[in-house]
């Protein structure tokens, strides 16, 4: 397994990026000012076998001699540099570690050694949506999420309605979420979050969601963004978004920073990967 | 050479880092690292709860409101289920066990119980409260004790309606008004103080044991009985007594009641326990909370 630093790849890469410029978004200018610096990052967690562990079954397993809790680590000693400008594609299978990273640049799980510098205030779009409590109306959801997020009452109300606007819910905004598709769910999750005036935005999967009217508004969105805003993560399996969208590119496998580069190329050598499989390609040189 | 380049860059970090804890989690730099002793760092933590207690107190009436709290018969159901708990347990001590003391001990009986139902809902919900917050633990950074302070405010607000009722069942029952009722609201901040304490710890064990919910309700009705609620505070049945010492909720809800209903002053040890026990509890209930928060967002 070979992992990059992150100052060697891209003094590698730099050639490339100026080369082959993408063409929807700025170039990625590796001598910017940072926007965010992982350094060495580790993150490992306990985590239980059952989906809802109880006292009973730790019981019952404690009596069987059993160990009920496993330690995942999910990243391992990653580390790279993402400048200002950076539109910064994060590639890898499922159980990669990508939505770990993507959490720990949020803050929300903490590193266990390592260090993240963020110049910035981070909105994160993750997998999981906004609708976090089904009976609340849309509304009130928006409220709550965006005063979790620090901002004050008056920030809220004014960007509440921006955000029914965008999400184009019309009057299930006054309905609870449990009313909602999927569709409406995750709609409703990215206007939420473009809307939190993020200096780095990051996005977990989320293009997918809404259909094909609303995924052309939320690139556009995205763009537009990408003027303002500091950085952006995107975390897709959808190779074509990232090469759209994106003017770097990292892959991570099984917690590991296995490259860096340009969307095309960190693309290609990842399609090749799940082609010929993990064992043929370990025994090239990246 | 290389040293003053190592300093130079120390001096890089610490100034990096002092500028983040002095403008928090919204500031320009924000740096994430280890958490010392499974703690994160107390200050910029607090500091952080505070800004954002507009969210705990959002959460809690966005709760009232779909619990129809606020609508006449989401009122008339707070006070009737505590009420109807003081007739049972009236029913069973003055007329199955022939006290003599009727009226009093009714107006003892609704305030002890009032107040332990704000108590026990604290805890019960708080238990609830971490689990229950799903998606926005998940994908959101902000101190999680949040969650636990926003069920006790909920449940103070349920308390608030019984409260009043007991006012009347005080003038009802002939109890005497004096200026020293104003003292019990000592007592109500350490039972505030308590209440949140308990409900961190179980909101805590509620992520690793889901089925602790289930085992609160027996817990709740032994720590009431055990609690100076079915009888005053200097009538303790004789076999509890060696053990009174080690109930939190003896000092604070017995000078409460005391206070409250009786207008008695408690002795000094009642004073100085209540505290004692109520800034323990909430000190150690928030500190193992904390200890924990870093895993609720894998865990749910």
């Amino acid at each position: 397994m070979i992992s990059l630093s992150a100052s060697e790849s891209s003094t590698a890469t730099t050639g490339a990026a100026a080369a082959a410029p993408p063409s929807k978004v700025g170039p990625y200018v590796p001598d910017a000012p940072l926007a965010v610096k992982v350094e060495n990052v580790s993150v490992t967690y306990r985590t239980t076998f059952e989906r809802t562990p109880t006292l009973k079954t730790a019981i019952v397993r404690l009596g069987r001699g059993e160990r009920a809790v496993r330690e995942v680590q999910a990243l391992k000693g990653v580390s790279f540099e993402v400048p200002v400008g950076t539109s910064l594609g994060i590639v890898g299978a499922n159980g990669a570690g990508k939505s770990t990273l993507v959490r720990t640049l949020g803050g929300i799980l903490p590193p266990t050694s390592g260090r993240i510098e963020v110049h910035g205030r981070i909105s994160a779009l993750l997998a999981l949506g906004v609708g976090f409590n089904p009976n609340l109306s849309g509304i009130e959801n928006v409220v709550l999420g965006g005063l979790a997020n620090g901002l004050t009452r008056a920030q809220v109300r004014e960007r509440a309605d921006e955000i029914a606007d965008f999400a184009e819910l019309g009057e299930f905004m006054e309905l609870p979420i449990r009313t909602y598709s999927s569709g409406m769910r995750s709609r409703l999750a990215f206007a939420v979050s473009v809307h939190m005036d993020p200096d780095i935005l990051m996005i977990d999967e989320a293009l997918s969601a809404g259909d094909a009217k609303f995924k052309q508004k939320a690139a556009a969105k995205m763009q537009d963004l990408m003027s303002t805003a500091r950085a952006m993560f995107l975390v897709s399996h959808a190779l074509g978004s990232i090469k759209e969208l994106c003017n770097h590119a990292i892959w991570l496998h099984k917690g590991e920073l296995m490259m860096q580069g340009t969307p095309d190329e960190v693309t290609a050598a990842y399609t090749k990967f799940l082609q010929v499989g993990e064992d043929a390609f370990s025994l090239e040189d990246l | 050479m290389k040293e003053a380049e190592t300093s130079a860059a120390h001096a890089a970090n610490r100034e990096t880092v002092q500028r983040a804890e002095d403008a928090g989690y919204l500031s320009e730099v924000q740096v994430y690292e280890p958490h010392r002793v499974g703690l994160p760092p107390l200050a910029p933590y607090f500091r952080e709860l505070w800004r954002r207690r507009e969210f705990a107190a959002e959460l809690s009436r966005a709760e009232m409101r779909s619990a129809n709290t606020r609508t006449f018969f989401g009122q008339v159901w707070l006070v009737l289920n505590p009420l109807l708990l003081a007739f049972v347990y009236f029913i069973l001590l003055f007329i199955l066990s022939r006290r003599a003391d009727g009226a009093a001990f009714f107006a003892h009986l609704t305030a002890g119980i009032f107040s332990y139902y704000f108590i026990s809902g604290s805890i019960s919900t708080g238990a609830r409260s971490v689990v229950g917050g799903g998606s926005l633990i998940a994908n959101m950074a902000f101190p999680r004790l949040l969650m636990p302070l926003s069920a006790v405010r909920t449940n103070f607000y349920r308390f608030l309606p019984p409260m009043a009722v007991y006012f009347v069942i005080h003038a009802a029952t002939g109890q005497q008004w004096s200026w020293r009722q104003l003292l019990s609201l000592y007592f109500l901040a350490c039972m505030i103080v308590f209440a949140s304490g308990v409900s961190a710890f179980f909101a805590a064990l509620q992520v690793y044991f889901r089925d602790t919910a289930s085992f609160l309700p027996y817990f709740l009705r032994i720590w009431l009985y055990l609690s100076p609620i079915l009888w005053f505070i200097e009538e303790v049945p004789h076999r509890l007594a060696p053990f009174l010492k080690f109930n939190p909720l003896f000092p604070i809800l017995g000078g409460y009641t005391d206070l409250l209903v009786r207008g008695d002053v408690p002795p000094p040890w009642i004073w100085v326990a209540a505290p004692l026990w109520a800034i323990a509890t909430a000190g150690l209930g928030f500190l193992y909370f904390m200890s924990r928060e870093r895993d609720f967002a894998v865990r749910l």
